[in-house]
């Protein structure tokens, strides 16, 4: 099978535009993932940074432009769409791991039912997934019975064992407590070294020092600017992120 | 007494046949329930509209007409029939109207259920690539059934005691007819009333009683 798309980005927002009700949360946004790139999303809270991330799996539509992933334009429903999420994986906030499934099912349901592989397959394959992100051993836990950082760790899991040609993750380390909040990164910068496309919306700036090979600044619906992180982090460009970065650098 | 003990054989005989119905509506309903409840919150306007009107209508009309409807609409006037035998035919066409009542109870009850899990749970299900029907199926209304054990478990009862009106559809061999039929030839007899409402609770209280347990049982954690 060719790869469709080839070279080109794997992800293409032209002129998209989407609004709330009368907030307008997405001004225009032009922004391009090219394959293995790793993507920090950053800026204040309320800026459509989450939205940005949700728009590309559809989970939010959009009001007008484009998007096109791995060449093709998004879906608008039904199975096709239903197609293109299943290669694109995605990690909340707050985790939503099935909560009536075992931890190994939840990394199982994926494979066996949208990708029809046989359970016996899927459960070595998704072992071994829980086994690379350290929690092989709570396997037949239910996820209320771990812990935060165990519980992201799962949906990781559960998104890698689609084999998704991207992941986004939408801030995904908000709810953890801060001492889990490491074991989440040390997975997700990992990922990023063996060349996963992630898009990451977070506000963890370590991370997008140490990961990241491009930080995008996004403010009041609209991307004020992007570089690579230690541009971005020493010499941003722009007032409004010299303006951001002083006040969550300082303390 | 002397009556009850009389009489017992015709009304244990009744009784059993608010058991059999009881046992068939309760697994038509529970079905054409979850299929009802499954339109009710589809992505289709169509769908949703068309399983909006139906719980409506059926869960606000009363029981009894809904009977009439199944034996005097839908079978002497449309011609639906069931069986040559006149007690059968009645029989299937007070499981069809009761089952079809209880059906709009059980699509709210199981959609107040839906309510209770959590738009992430929906959100998850549909980013790693489920259909909306996968979803329904596999995430939500497994959680949603558990949500919803023990209210499921109210209205079964009420499905129980409701097999006593079967008599609206020209059905005359339950008990509660039995026993007005009895009183024609005996007057009223308390001992043979107190016995039938015994039976009823010998049923009734342990669906109760099972529903709440499995309820704790089952509860999702969340």
């Amino acid at each position: 099978m060719t790869e469709p798309g080839g070279s080109a980005p794997l992800v293409k927002l032209e002129g998209v535009n989407k609004h709330f009700g009368a907030l307008h949360v997405l001004k225009d946004i032009d922004l391009a993932v090219e394959r293995g790139e790793v993507v920090v999303v950053i800026g204040p809270s309320g800026g459509g940074k989450s939205t940005l991330c949700r728009v590309i799996n559809r989970l939010e539509t959009i009001d007008s432009g484009t998007i096109v992933f791995d060449g093709r334009e998004l879906p608008a429903e039904g199975k096709a769409l239903a197609r293109l999420r299943s290669e694109v994986g995605m990690v909340f906030q707050s985790f939503n791991l099935f909560s009536h499934k075992t931890i190994l099912e939840n990394v199982t349901l994926g494979p066996t039912k949208v990708r029809g592989i046989s359970r016996q397959q899927a459960e070595q394959r998704g072992m071994e997934l829980l086994e690379r992100v350290g929690i092989a051993a709570q396997a037949g836990k239910y996820p209320a019975q771990l812990s935060g950082g165990q519980q992201q760790r799962t949906a990781i899991a559960r998104a890698l064992a689609m084999d998704p040609k991207m992941i986004l993750f939408d801030e995904p380390t908000s709810a953890l407590d801060p001492e889990m909040v490491q074991e989440v990164l040390d997975v997700m910068t990992a990922l990023a070294r063996e060349g996963m496309t992630m898009m990451v919306v977070t506000h963890e700036m370590g991370f997008a020092r140490r990961a990241a090979d491009r930080v995008v600044f996004v403010a009041d619906g609209q991307i004020v600017e992007q570089a690579p992180p230690a541009e971005f982090f020493t010499q941003p460009s722009s007032e409004r992120a010299r303006d951001f970065l002083s006040k969550i650098l300082t303390h | 007494m002397n009556d009850l003990i009389k009489y017992a054989p015709d009304l244990a005989a009744g009784f059993l046949v608010n058991v059999e119905l009881s046992l068939v509506c309760a697994v038509l309903s529970l079905i054409a329930g979850t299929v009802l409840v499954s339109l009710r919150v589809a992505p289709t306007p169509v769908l949703r509209t068309a399983a909006a009107t139906y719980i409506n209508i059926v869960r606000n009309t009363p029981l009894t007409l809904v009977l009439a409807f199944s034996a005097l609409g839908l079978s002497d006037t449309l011609g639906l029939s069931f069986s040559k035998e006149p007690s059968t035919n009645a029989f299937w066409l007070v499981v069809l109207g009761l089952s079809a009542y209880t059906a709009s109870f059980v699509a709210e009850t199981l959609r107040s259920g839906i309510n209770t899990v959590s738009l992430g749970q929906a959100e998850a299900a549909r980013a790693i690539g489920l259909t909306f029907f996968q979803s329904l199926r596999l995430i939500i209304l497994p959680q949603a059934f558990r949500a919803v054990i023990a209210p499921m478990g109210s209205v079964m009862i009420a499905m129980i005691k409701n097999t006593t009106v079967a008599i609206a559809a020209g059905y005359l061999a339950e008990s509660a007819f039995v026993m007005r039929d009895t009183f024609d030839d005996t007057g009223v007899s308390i001992p043979i009333f107190i016995g039938l409402v015994l039976a009823f609770m010998a049923i009734t209280l342990p669906v109760g009683f099972l529903t709440g347990r499995l309820s704790r049982r089952l509860a999702v954690v969340r």
